[in-house]
């Protein structure tokens, strides 16, 4: 690498540069139902991450050629808010942005019944509002929330993680500086209940072991979330027990 | 997919129920490859060109170098830009117009594999730290589909900037001036991307068509010169098991070596 680093990003005790342990997630929020119009609604705050994702469906689709006749049409648009990085991203879609959109949307279609509501349109949509690396996985994770929360019938949640090499060690869940300056991102969801990986992508330079290494660490990693994510989404439905008792 | 023509239902079932029995409609093994051919340096007005068949599937890739600014993070470096074109001549379902989803991820994952493994000295290419730098622009032309574009782009890519030629120039008073003679652009590691379908729950390499269009799932291992892994990409609506991937990582090995004596001759 010819990038000059300004300091060390893991010290010699393995502890990264925000305090965390190498297989360590970051600080992890989630809600579900959080907007009043969408079907189905969730927000993630995972690190500096803030992401909204929602739900508008199974509804008409529109343009109506597009529809299909044996299932839904699943469509995903993640997108990141103009302010959400250190320089203003320009709104309109970036190629980045609909390569995304594309790997998201196949990373979630495998746990949706799509073919129960033929002829209509399941449609997602990823807000990054903030961004500090991972945005990808943890739209997944919250994009899956939404779905269950429109009440959308599903095999199993999706929840996404990425894991990578950073100053020659490997880690979970890279923050922003870590993808940028480390070796390697290995970003991954998972079908938990099926060990199903959905998304898989990778870029950087890693041998076949240490990549065997990532993927266990990350498989790892989305079953701690696979417990946050649950737990959201059954306090949802906790409150609405509350209100009824009352 | 919706840019791919119909598979005939008996013909889908046909194309399942052998990959089940371990063979393929086309005669072919589970991990056997299509017939490359390679041309290099077909487009003379082009720094860099190829055209690469993969069984009947056609790519063309040019390169051009220009003048640009550098990013400003790494004010001492090239830039390497990667485009596709699903050009409509290569099939019944490409349109013309912006690029779509399908393009854009194929020049992404042609660009991944190039900029991961660090392919092109880029370093070697600043004129003016911070102001003048060499663009690489690398332009992938589908010139016929017949399935596994990724791989058949990666290899065309890798020939064309391998056949690419800058023209020597000197400094003059702060003004570039070409020079006679001609310097291949400085090359320092070789990616070559396999790719896998997933079919009835089985693994198959180099998917053609109709293939592609059965498939529930597709798997694309990029490898560099010393067999590390630089970039890899999932797609389609199906899944994997953490096995099927660990043995693609495993056969994408073997498989990467035959093809980079065929692209990187000598």
């Amino acid at each position: 690498m010819s990038r000059k680093k300004p300091e060390k990003l893991v010290d010699e005790n393995d502890v990264r540069i925000d305090g965390r342990k190498l297989n360590e997630l970051r600080p992890i929020k989630i809600e579900v139902a959080v907007l009043g119009n969408a079907d189905g609604s969730a927000y993630i705050e995972q690190g500096k991450n803030k992401i909204l994702a929602a739900v508008y469906g199974p509804k008409e689709v529109h343009p109506r050629h597009l529809a299909l006749p044996d299932r839904a049409l699943l469509r995903c648009r993640y997108h990141m808010a103009p302010f959400s990085v250190e320089e203003r991203k320009s709104p309109a879609p970036s190629r980045r942005e609909m390569e995304l959109s594309k790997v998201i949307r196949e990373a979630l279609e495998p746990s949706v019944f799509v073919e129960y509501y033929p002829r209509t349109s399941v449609d997602i949509f990823i807000e990054v509002l903030q961004a500090d690396g991972g945005t990808r996985c943890a739209g997944i994770t919250a994009a899956s929330l939404a779905l269950a929360d429109a009440g959308i019938p599903m095999r199993d949640l999706v929840v996404a993680c990425a894991g990578g090499k950073v100053d020659g060690r490997l880690v979970l869940d890279l923050t922003d500086t870590e993808d940028k300056k480390g070796e390697a991102d290995v970003p991954l969801a998972l079908m938990p209940n099926f060990n199903a990986i959905t998304l898989l992508q990778m870029d950087g330079s890693l041998t076949i072991d240490e990549f065997e290494k990532v993927i266990s660490l990350v498989l790892d990693g989305c079953k701690s979330l696979h417990a946050l994510q649950k737990e959201a989404l059954k306090s949802k439905y906790v409150a609405v027990k509350e209100v009824v008792e009352e | 997919m919706s840019s791919s023509p119909m598979v005939a239902r008996v013909k889908q079932k046909r194309i399942a129920e052998l990959i089940s029995s371990g063979k393929r409609l086309d005669g072919r093994g589970l991990n056997d490859y299509r017939e490359v051919q390679l041309e290099a340096g077909v487009i003379e007005r082009a720094e860099g060109s190829a055209r690469l068949r993969l069984g009947k599937t056609e790519v063309m890739v040019g390169t051009k170098i220009e003048v640009g600014e550098p990013f400003s993070d790494v004010p001492n470096e090239g830039v390497l830009t990667v485009n596709a074109e699903l050009v409509p001549l290569a099939s019944p379902t490409f349109e013309p117009g912006p690029p779509d989803e399908n393009s854009i991820e194929l020049a992404r994952i042609v660009d991944r594999g190039i900029r991961e493994s660090k392919t092109i000295e880029l370093e070697k290419l600043c004129i003016e730290p911070g102001k003048k730098v060499f663009v690489v622009f690398v332009d992938v032309y589908v010139l016929n589909h017949d399935g596994n574009l990724i791989d058949a782009s990666v290899m065309a890519a890798l020939a064309a900037l391998l056949n690419t030629k800058m023209s020597n120039y000197e400094i003059v008073k702060g003004e570039i001036k070409e020079k006679p003679g001609y310097t291949p652009l400085p090359i320092r590691n070789h990616p070559i991307a396999v790719t896998f379908a997933k079919i009835n729950d089985k693994l198959i390499v180099d998917p053609w068509l109709e293939e592609e269009q059965v498939m529930d799932a597709r798997l694309t291992i990029t490898t560099d010169k010393d067999g590390k892994i630089c970039a890899m990409q999932k797609g389609g609506y199906g899944y994997f098991t953490t096995q099927q991937i660990l043995e693609a990582v495993n056969i994408a090995q073997e498989k990467t070596a035959d093809l980079r004596k065929l692209v990187v001759k000598g």
